[in-house]
């Protein structure tokens, strides 16, 4: 019973906050564009407009469903779920906090403990691309299938070079599972620096933020959704829920992104210098979760502040900088950590 | 080359030294312009509760002046003749007056009016000029035509216009 009776709750607790993390993201995103564009932003709906995502939601819902005349009707609405399905499934692995013990019994704070983690978030945000890219196919518009292929062409060449910086994590942890890779990165370096990835690799940590825009759709790397040259991208012919299926998904994916980062690099649930104050074993869970909330939001909020801040790439330079600096630079990032390890060092 | 180019002599490096090729330093420069804005004041005004200063030359829809309960206007059909959007519509009529002449209708369809302020400047009796007025709604065609009724303003709300036209003519 409990076996399957606390993987459910676990996924219905994830999924609330992930959602409701979602609508107030959106309004975190036009808050923060507002004030450094020396606006005030959505104020209008509920206090400082707290309540303007519930408005939009509302607002999706109950707009008209318009799916073009020649679209392929069954791939134009299995794209926008493929989109959010693989969003919202990568959180799965991703340990959120260590053990806790509620009245007596030990819960992990990861929905599925798998040993092979890493791959399986690889494998999944691949998928994202299907969304995608079917979406701009189905649609029967130039500008959508312009998008689709835009966002499949981009997705894999920094799928390359995500994957490289990540292996020199792998061989610095030696196994894929997330609860160790995070585990491993407790303790300090020289005894007061937090013993993170980010330290250890930081070019391959660059690397990887850097990917991850690109995987995420996000500017400087938004080429799909450009709305200068492709009116839309992929989903220019999405309207009503389908659209905000989209929506969602993008954010999703920012936040499973942000959170991914935070377990690889930034030591995920670790909170530093912890062990020196006297706290109950279950104050100390409580403050992994939050240290790890409070990172994942930090990344978040960089992620945000970097769409505001960095005009977005042209399509050669985008493929000049995949191939030509990402891909060498990881490489060779992998080469050094596979030689230090080799000599003991790391 | 003026006085003013030369002062403000603009740079422009066309090979990027070797720390701008590497983008990060300057992401986090133009990181650093973006968080200082945050924390800078807003420029917005919240509309319906606030309203913004409107400068004296500021041109709203026009109306026409009424000096002791009679209209300026002499129906010249100057105002009419200049609109470039075909606004006004002016007939005239002969009366007792001094004026010897007053507008029987005079018609602002405000749908086509594009507050250029060309009837306010050709007009040789002061009588139709520019109002601070910007709020203008209709639901239907026929409200957006403003009649004489509509239009009439006594002299003494638009005194600082007419202050500003005299000192700017």
């Amino acid at each position: 019973m409990n076996l399957i009776l606390e993987p459910i709750v676990k996924i219905l607790i994830v999924l609330f906050i992930n959602l409701t993390l979602v609508s107030y993201l959106v309004l975190i995103e036009r808050k923060v564009s507002a004030y450094i564009q020396n606006r005030i932003g959505p104020n209008r709906v509920g206090p400082w407009g707290l309540l303007q995502s519930v408005a939009d939601v509302v607002k999706l819902f109950f707009k008209e469903d318009i799916v073009p005349k020649d679209a392929n009707k069954f791939i134009h609405s299995l794209a926008p779920v493929i989109s959010v399905v693989v969003a919202f499934s990568t959180f799965a692995v991703i340990p959120f906090g260590n053990k806790i013990t509620l009245y007596g019994n030990e819960y992990n704070l990861v929905i599925a403990d798998v040993n092979v983690g890493v791959l399986v978030i690889l494998a999944l945000t691949s998928l994202g691309v299907y969304g995608i890219t079917l979406s701009g196919w189905s649609s029967n518009n130039k500008y959508s299938l312009l998008g689709g292929l835009r966002s499949s062409a981009q997705m894999i060449s920094y799928e390359l070079s995500m994957g490289i910086s990540l292996i020199g994590i792998l061989l610095m942890t030696q196994s894929m599972r997330l609860t160790q890779i995070v585990a491993e990165q407790g303790g300090y370096i020289f005894g007061f620096i937090p013993n993170w990835n980010i330290f250890l690799q930081p070019i391959g940590f660059i690397i990887f933020l850097v990917s991850t825009f690109a995987e995420t759709n996000r500017l400087p790397f938004d080429l799909p959704e450009a709305e200068e040259e492709l009116v839309g991208g992929y989903h220019t012919e999405y309207s009503g829920m389908k659209f905000g299926l989209f929506f969602l998904a993008e954010y999703a994916s920012m936040i499973t992104a942000s959170a991914f980062i935070v377990t690889l690099f930034l030591g995920g649930w670790q909170a530093p210098f912890i062990e020196y104050f006297n706290f109950s074993p279950f104050v100390i869970s409580l403050l992994q979760l939050s240290a790890f909330a409070i990172k994942v939001l930090f990344v978040l909020l960089f992620f945000i502040l970097i769409r505001w801040t960095i005009p977005r790439f042209r399509y050669d330079q985008l493929m000049n900088i995949g191939w030509k600096v990402m891909l060498p630079l990881s490489l060779l990032n992998l080469i050094v950590t596979a030689f230090l390890i080799l000599i003991n060092i790391l | 080359m003026n006085k003013f180019l030369e002062k403000s002599e603009i740079k422009r490096l066309k090979d990027l030294t070797f720390w701008q090729k590497l983008f990060i330093p300057e992401i986090f420069k133009a990181l650093k312009i973006t968080v200082k804005q945050i924390f800078k004041p807003s420029f917005t005004i919240q509309y319906p509760e606030v309203k913004f200063q409107k400068p004296e030359s500021f041109r709203g829809s026009p109306i026409l002046v009424e000096e002791n309960g009679v209209e300026r206007c002499v129906a010249c059909g100057l105002c009419s003749r200049v609109c470039p959007a075909l606004a006004i519509d002016v007939q005239a009529a002969e009366t007792t007056l001094e004026k010897e002449r007053y507008p029987e209708k005079f018609e602002i369809n405000m749908l086509r009016c594009i507050f250029c302020g060309f009837c306010e400047e050709v007009c040789p009796e002061e009588a139709i000029i520019m109002s601070s007025d910007y709020e203008l709604s209709f639901t239907n065609y026929n409200d957006a035509i403003y009649g004489k009724e509509k239009l009439l303003v006594p002299i003494e709300k638009v005194k600082e216009r007419l202050e500003f036209l005299r000192k700017n003519r």
